[in-house]
């Protein structure tokens, strides 16, 4: 898990530097999802960056897309494109858009952004997944909020129904959104019991935990069900002045406070 | 699939009995026959699979057809993620739920990344009869032409239709397919070629021009025989790709007859007119009229009465041929 523990702080140091220079997107969700993405990068997920259209590859789609540095991040480490690039996000002419655009940068599968469309999306490369006979699997990210979307249930229901045991979504758990707690806002909970009740295998973990988020991700292959893994996370994760504010989802840090944010990730 | 019939009168070969079809029909069988020839084509529904009559492709090809429910915004998000992993999807429903329920699906999970799904939606317009008017979609033009990467094809028959969705599969990108509920008469005979973005001359003449697009093709053509009883010479131009717009057609045509009037089961705003007028006042402004639903909804009743009460008839394409007349 050493490398990982690296890996998650050099991805944490490019979302606070990538934010900070563009001055704009979301820290917090970024960070709360550092370890999830760091885990499918570096770990779980069958890809090679010199050949990121290879039809056996696993996929990755990021529902919760504002959440684009975390991904920007773990592709430039991976070796997509350079990391030189990450200082470019949501500049003008710059392949790394504000949320992920599939035709534009190499790596990413699904452009997403707009809640809620993302895991449609993933459902239906499971489906072409089943229907080829290829034993690749897909990996879709949510944000608690974003399971507010009706969208979400619908294709929730198809995966079930169409039994995708290739399908692994992630719920991003940190309990916030733009407006505040999620719970306050419109709750989603409980978020088990709905994925469960939905026809969904769940596995509750620490989302911070490599362990535990590589033994669940690896989970699911023996059955005949999509799964859910309910991540428990802090968002602004690792950020002292971030963690567990709301105002950190889509706020850029000062030249200060990146250098502050700098400071707690050496 | 044979719609017209013909027999050798002194060696002419002359048009003897005209079949209808609905161009759903033609949808149909089209995905069959797209079927049989491609292993990458699949097809999705909403629940509409007897209406849209994807249960054709389905009855055949059952592995490679998934009915998604009521539940159109996730079938559009399904389609794009097939698409991504190298199938060609056609997804169905009626154009009122494929183009405005799952408007933003179209947008953003398919059109932007250029992603290869067919949006293929039946009973549009007015000619839906009897279910009124949340079920009759009138802006479904505008919506999909607005959207970057689209294609927006709207064929006048069933020959036109079965040729139509071929071309969909074979072009690598996005296409909105707009198919009609009733059976209507054929405009094509079975040796027209369909190309995309290629308008079509009916019939030539030097007075005015009439496009129509969908089965309002057919309704220019009975309008061109009216004008023709009084003396004034209609040129008719079939136009079923709104986008992109074969330009050079209108342009040519235009220039001859300098006044125009369109014609579609579709909205005023929005639709084939304003294509046309976008046209027209950037390369050879002349004056036009536009016949369409005057930006209203509509309601129940039988597609003739409905046709007749919004303005959608050959008469109402020939009264506003002489206004435009008027004008030049």
């Amino acid at each position: 898990m050493q490398h990982l523990e690296v890996t998650a702080k050099k991805i944490r140091r490019h979302i606070i530097e990538m934010i900070g220079t563009a001055n704009s997107g979301h820290p917090g969700g970024s960070l709360s999802a550092t370890e999830i993405v760091t885990s499918l990068y570096f770990d779980v997920m069958n890809i090679d960056p010199e050949n990121p259209a290879d039809p056996k590859r696993d996929r990755f789609v990021l529902s919760k897309g504002h959440a684009a540095p975390v991904l920007y991040a773990a592709l430039a480490e991976k070796g997509f494109f350079p990391v030189e690039e990450l200082k470019t996000l949501r500049q003008i002419n710059s392949r790394l858009q504000g949320h992920p655009a599939k035709h534009k940068l190499p790596g990413i599968e699904s452009s997403t952004g707009s809640l809620g469309q993302g895991i449609s999306t993933a459902v239906g490369m499971a489906l072409a997944g089943k229907l080829d006979q290829s034993d690749y699997r897909v990996f879709c990210l949510l944000g608690d909020g974003e399971i507010q979307e009706g969208q979400v249930w619908e294709a929730a229901m198809a995966a079930a129904h169409y039994k995708l045991s290739n399908l692994v979504a992630i719920v991003d758990n940190n309990g916030l959104q733009i407006d505040g707690s999620i719970s306050d806002v419109m709750s989603p909970n409980p978020i088990d019991k709905k994925w469960a009740s939905f026809g969904w295998e769940v596995i509750t973990v620490d989302g911070h935990d490599f362990k535990q988020i590589i033994d669940a991700l690896n989970k699911g292959k023996s059955t005949d069900k999509p799964l859910l893994i309910l991540a428990k996370t802090t968002k602004g994760k690792c950020i002292s002045f971030m963690e567990n504010l709301a105002d950190w989802h889509g706020k850029a840090p000062s030249a200060e406070q990146v250098q502050c944010a700098l400071e707690e990730l050496k | 699939m044979s719609i017209l019939n013909f027999k050798f009168l002194n060696g002419v070969k002359v048009l003897t009995e005209i079949k209808k079809m609905a161009t759903r029909d033609a949808y149909g069988n089209a995905l069959v026959e797209l079927g049989k020839e491609h292993e990458d084509i699949v097809v999705l529904d909403a629940d509409l699979s007897k209406s849209t009559k994807t249960n054709t492709f389905a009855k055949e090809f059952p592995e490679r057809f998934f009915d998604m429910g009521i539940a159109e915004q996730n079938m559009m998000g399904v389609a794009a993620g097939l698409a991504a992993a190298g199938k060609v999807p056609f997804a169905s429903s009626f154009a009122i739920f494929a183009t405005g329920r799952a408007y933003e699906q179209i947008r953003n999970s398919i059109c932007y990344s250029k992603l290869n799904v067919k949006v293929a939606a039946t009973h549009a317009g007015l000619t839906v009869g009897e279910d009124g008017a949340t079920h009759q979609a009138l802006e479904d033009i505008a919506l999909m032409r607005a959207i970057p990467n689209m294609t927006v094809l709207v064929p006048a028959d069933g020959v036109e239709a079965l040729q139509a969705v071929k071309a969909a599969y074979e072009l690598n990108g996005p296409v909105y397919i707009r198919l009609g509920r009733p059976k209507v008469d054929a405009v094509f005979t079975e040796d027209y070629e369909f190309k995309i973005g290629k308008a079509a001359y009916l019939r030539k003449g030097k007075d005015v021009t009439l496009i129509g697009t969908g089965f309002m093709t057919s309704e220019a053509l009975k309008a061109a025989d009216i004008l023709a009883a009084e003396g004034i010479d209609a040129e008719v131009i079939n136009i079923s790709t709104i986008k992109p717009l074969d330009e050079e057609t209108i342009i040519e045509s235009a220039t001859k007859t300098r006044c125009m009037v369109t014609a579609e089961e579709h909205n005023i705003i929005g639709g084939l007119g304003s294509a046309v007028a976008e046209t027209l006042v950037s390369h050879c402004p002349v004056p036009m009229e536009r016949v369409g639903v005057n930006d209203t909804f509509g309601e129940s009743g039988k597609p003739a009465d409905l046709m007749q009460k919004y303005g959608l008839t050959a008469k109402d394409i020939a009264d506003a041929a002489k206004k435009v007349l008027a004008r030049k």
